[in-house]
């Protein structure tokens, strides 16, 4: 295929929207839900004589975010408008940052079929969002501004990544880093993070870059790979054929996979930037950089190397470093019992996460099994005092009734059975009630073990350690 | 109980009398309302009168009073606002076509803070469309005339309001300045107007024109009617992010503090060959009085003062095209009556409801703002601004404030300029340059011309200086009696 | 300037602007694509005055060109001081009935306009 002579060259720029209370410039509710236009003030709707004022907590989730990426923010930074018509713009014209922006430089890292890859970040800054148009389809649109004036960060990276895969994980790796962060929610299909791709092809060989195309209405993870994709293949097509590509921005339609280039008419975008009049420059001084700086949890890159450290399997630890919660609540249940992590990892991303809709609930104190509660049942499982299949039993009457697997394990008397003399005398009925298979047995058919050792098990109502009735039952036969 | 007569009457004499039980509020109102109905028709200040609001209001407050409420510094008072500062229930069209029937749903920080203090507001006074004007004549309903000469303009874009308070139809009233708004009417009718410090007056809730230009300020018959006006509308607003947190001065007492020992600087630039000759002398007298009364005038130069409307113009006309943005026919205002697609909708909303000057402003403006202009003009202008900026800074190490003719000549014939917009911008000169640095502004009469129009005198301070500049314009009004000549009634 | 007594106001910028006078700094066709742009229909006699009128006031502004401030830093807003911030707490805002209330065109709690195009607008 003619793609494998083309580099594909491709660089993402993501909007996080930040969960904040309110919105950046003012203080009506950055709620959603709502009727349209529940959640509006002067300022948001555009009304003549309104203006902005700073929502302090944007911009310290923009520093935290900023510093996550280990990018150089900028300790005086200033707003610009950024001029274009629409419906959902009230103000007819954006405030973005321009040429200040809050955080330059930075990187973001993923990892891919185990590979590490890093980011390159060019700048992230502080925006407002718009309001959003619904069509209807008797000919007119209805414009609903709840959504206008929430913050917005802008994260643009360099032209790093190299493939539609790349740039799947390159958002995800995001995701996972606001939602670490606790600054969004990081949901593609609810728009709380969003994504327009420039996408260019070059000679493998070759130094300088292609025209990119603008790629947008992506609107999740598989938009990302498709979108992208499509976009690589198509080029590749046309310079194969020695056309040239046009600048232009494209369309993603998901619904029948292709993108389609926006009328040319709305392309000539002249923003006409100039420094917002109504806001002086922001100051981030040291003082709160460093304040966000200790307010920073630890990242998913350095956990993943922690619990890589700590020697737990690849699979186990992307599953611990997928959200924070999951990460904490095993540091937590492991500092209860540090030699059975390996264990506390199984029982948590098997039991635990099975049972859990949002991992947040993981470190509510409403859990019904907090990590230490784990922790104690792992224990009991690992000491032998419970067998695998009965521990998993405890643990869902924990989860049920909220109870601790000791307080089940001493009221219940679920413990296994491992008293010897009683269980040899378990295995010698069972073998002297079933003589033929005895001696089947005794023949060489070696599989017939299973057999007793299910009827002992059945007798003793499974509580029999089964390691123990392996080990009797193997002596009695010879 | 009977109100005083209020041809002339000040503002913070209106106050006193109220609080000391002399006339009812609501005696007040029904005079001022009286005089609108009979001489308004002629003038055109107001596009608004709120009679029932007035009496309203005033019934309260003198309910209040008699209850022994202490209900503010202006119990009672009435007045006016330019009709850019938006009143919550009440229509505010700043001037325009384009927001007839506009009903904000919230209010302005200096109108909430005059209604605090007790103030009766009237009505919405007319103004040049978005401010932008020096004549009154770009108001899109009807143009105001100068009380002094119905023949002539009261000067604008506040030509509502100065003409208002020198016809005696409110007792004071708020305007706002931008490239000379406030000073340039108040010249032209022989009153007291103020542009603060920029930041000094909340913007919030006054409609923009350009951002970093706009000034809300009043207007008196008295420099202490001004003065008792800002104290209570000037101070720190947390809606508006370029409000000054320092707190507001005793503008009032600074009006009888004197100038023995003060420095006034003449700036040569603002006299120039060939300006108006009585404009000239005016000045020269007056400027003599303040020498007289203790003050030693020390001569100036402020050298970028060439580049002042050239720089006005650049920086009014991009933020101008960017605040005039929001009036598309969405949300609020005039809608066209049939639009085919969405683009019609904003060429014809737009193209229909802004007059010609927003119209030519907004135009500019985006040319100066289009990629790979930028930098030659709205980057220059930046540029050009701190070196007027910086030209203040170094005067006022040589003087405590400034003092200027406002105006490079008298109130001109309606219709005489409106034909050459560059010919109205250049006769901005001596007003432009506070506005682009930020520092206050005051203008008063200074005398008259033989055809019997006022003649205004400019002072200008540092930046918070409103106190120095309160001193100079009291001493000199304390020496004159320009403030107490009336225009006649128009009959 | 026009209008004007040659005495008046004869600063050395009124003279520079004469000389300048001459040239033409904007076309009706520029005048047509930045009317676009602003989202301003304008019928041809305003096309035509406009572009005369602008034409003036662009040579006029020329003058700031001559002024040598790469040396000098911008001056964006006249106050010394950053910009405030405020905490995140939900304050003042308004009702649907008062953000509608000013709607030319409503639907339900919405505001109505012409079929938009699909796809994002402009950022």
């Amino acid at each position: 295929m003619s793609r494998e002579h083309y580099q594909a060259v491709i660089g993402l720029e993501v909007h996080v929207q930040l969960a904040t209370r309110t919105k950046i410039f003012s203080s009506s509710a950055a709620a959603f839900g709502g009727e349209p236009n529940q959640y509006t003030d002067p300022t948001c709707l555009g009304l003549p004589g309104a203006l902005p004022v700073l929502n302090r907590e944007a911009v310290d989730a923009a520093v935290r975010l900023g510093l996550a990426c280990g990018s150089r923010i900028r300790s005086r930074c200033r707003f610009a408008r950024k001029h274009y018509f629409y419906p959902d713009l009230p103000k007819g014209f954006q405030i973005s940052q321009y040429d200040e922006p809050l955080c330059e430089g930075g990187r973001v890292s993923f990892r891919l079929h185990g590979k590490p890859h890093q980011v390159r970040l060019t700048r992230i800054h502080m925006e407002d969002d718009a309001g959003k148009n619904v069509h209807d389809p008797s000919g007119v649109s209805f414009v609903d501004f709840n959504r206008a004036g929430v913050p917005l960060c802008e994260i643009v990276s360099e032209p790093d990544l190299r493939s539609a895969e790349e740039a799947a994980e390159y958002v995800r790796a995001i995701r996972t880093l606001v939602r670490y962060l606790g600054i969004s929610d990081g949901n593609m299909e609810e728009g709380s993070l969003r994504c327009d791709a420039n996408v260019s092809l070059r000679r493998s060989e070759a130094s300088e870059l292609g025209t990119k195309t603008e790629l947008k209405n992506i609107n999740s993870f598989k938009h990302v790979r498709d979108a992208i994709e499509h976009e690589i293949t198509r080029q590749a097509l046309l310079l194969d054929r020695g056309e040239v590509i046009t600048q232009e921005t494209r369309l993603w339609d998901p619904d029948r996979g292709v993108s389609a280039a926006m009328r040319s008419k709305e392309q000539a975008h002249d923003y006409r930037y100039f420094p917002e009049p109504d806001l002086p420059p922001v100051a981030v001084d040291e003082a709160w950089q460093e304040q966000a700086r200790n307010a920073l949890p630890e990242l998913p890159e350095a956990r993943y190397a922690r619990y890589t450290d700590m020697g737990l399997p690849a699979q186990d630890t992307a599953v611990l470093v997928a959200e924070r919660a999951i990460g904490d609540y095993f540091d937590q249940a492991r500092a209860v019992a540090p030699e059975a992590k390996k264990k506390i990892a199984n029982w948590l991303i098997n039991e635990v996460l099975a049972r859990v809709e949002d991992t947040r609930q993981l470190m509510d104190p409403a859990i019904p099994v907090p990590p230490a509660a784990l922790a104690e049942l792992v224990v009991l499982v690992e000491q032998g005092t419970l067998s695998g299949k009965m521990g998993k039993e405890v643990f869902a009457r924990m989860w049920q009734e909220r109870r601790s697997a000791a307080d089940i394990v001493a009221t219940e008397a679920v413990a296994v059975l491992s008293d010897r003399p009683a269980l040899e005398q378990a295995c010698a009925r069972a073998l002297a009630a079933s003589p033929d298979e005895v001696a089947r047995y005794r023949a060489g058919n070696l599989k017939l073990l299973g057999f007793f050792v299910g009827k002992v098990m059945k007798e003793t109502g499974g509580k029999a350690d089964p390691r123990v009735v392996n080990e009797i039952l193997g002596k009695l036969l010879g | 109980m009977p109100a005083p007569d209020l041809r002339g009457a000040a503002l913070t004499e209106l106050a006193a009398g109220t609080a000391a039980g002399k006339w009812s509020a609501r005696d007040l109102v029904e005079t001022y309302l009286e005089r609108i109905a009979q001489l308004d028709k002629k003038l055109g200040c107001f596009l608004l009168v709120d009679g029932e609001g007035a009496r309203k209001t005033a019934d309260a407050i003198d309910k209040r009073l008699a209850a022994g409420e202490n209900v503010g510094p202006l119990a009672g008072v009435p007045v006016g606002l330019k009709d850019i500062f938006v009143t919550r229930g009440l229509e505010t069209t700043a001037g325009s076509k384009i927001l007839k029937g506009f009903i904000p749903p919230y209010e302005s920080t200096a109108s909430a803070r005059l209604a605090a203090a007790g103030a009766i507001r009237l009505g919405k006074l007319n103004m040049d469309e978005f401010a932008m004007g020096s004549s009154n004549e770009n108001s899109a309903y009807y143009p105001v005339h100068n009380p002094w000469n119905l023949d002539r303009v009261p000067g604008g874009s506040s030509g509502g309001s100065a003409a208002a308070v020198a016809a005696s139809l409110c007792a004071g009233a708020l305007g706002t300045d931008t490239g000379g708004s406030i000073r340039q009417p108040a010249s032209f009718c022989g009153i007291v107007g103020i542009k603060p410090t920029y930041g000094r007056v909340s913007r919030y809730g006054v409609i923009a024109f350009a951002s970093s230009l706009d000034h809300p300020g009043p207007f008196g018959r008295t420099v202490e009617d001004a003065a008792a006006l800002l104290e209570v509308i000037a101070g720190h607003d947390p809606m508006d992010s370029t409000s000054i947190p320092r707190p507001v001065g005793r503008y009032r007492a600074a009006c009888t503090a004197g100038i023995t020992g003060m420095r006034i600087g003449v700036p040569k630039e603002y006299f120039q060959a060939g300006m108006d000759s009585e404009v000239e002398n005016a000045v020269n007298l007056a400027l003599a009085e303040l020498g007289r009364a203790g003050a030693s005038i020390v001569p100036v130069s402020l050298p970028h003062t060439q580049y002042a409307i050239a720089t006005y113009y650049l920086i009014c006309t991009a933020e101008a095209s960017s605040n005039l943005a929001r009036y598309d026919g969405i949300r609020f205002g005039h809608r066209t009556a049939s639009a085919a697609s969405l683009e019609e909708l904003y060429a014809k909303t737009r193209g229909e409801g802004f007059g010609a000057e927003p119209k030519r402003r907004i135009m500019l403006g985006t040319y100066v703002l289009r990629a790979g202009y930028y930098e030659a003009y709205y980057g220059k202008a930046l540029r050009a601004r701190r070196l007027i900026a910086d030209d203040f800074t170094a005067a006022f190490a040589q003087c405590d404030v400034l003092v200027t003719p406002t105006s490079p000549i008298p109130a001109f014939k309606l219709g005489e300029r409106a034909q050459d917009p560059l010919q109205m911008y250049l006769a901005d000169i001596y007003t432009v340059a506070p506005p682009l640095a930020g520092v206050p502004a005051l203008s008063q009469c200074c005398g008259f011309t033989a055809a019997g129009l006022p003649i205004g005198l400019q002072s200008i301070g540092p930046p918070l200086g409103e106190e120095a500049v309160f001193r100079v314009a009291g001493a000199y009004q304390g020496r004159t009696d320009w403030h107490t000549r009336l225009p006649r009634d128009p009959s | 300037m026009p209008g004007c007594k040659s005495q008046e106001f004869q600063s050395s910028v009124a003279q520079e602007w004469y000389n300048r006078v001459q040239m033409t700094r904007i076309t009706a066709d520029e005048v047509r694509e930045i009317a676009v742009l602003a989202r301003l229909r304008l019928d041809p006699a305003e096309i035509e005055r406009l572009t005369h009128e602008l034409d003036g006031i662009l040579g006029y502004i020329d003058t700031v060109k001559g002024l040598d401030a790469a040396q000098v830093l911008p001056m964006t807003h006249a106050v010394p001081f950053d910009c405030p911030v405020r905490p995140d707490e939900v304050g003042a805002s308004l009702s649907i009935a008062e953000a509608l209330q000013n709607a030319p065109r409503r639907h339900a709690s919405s505001f109505e306009v012409p079929r938009i195009l699909p796809g994002p607008g402009g950022a």
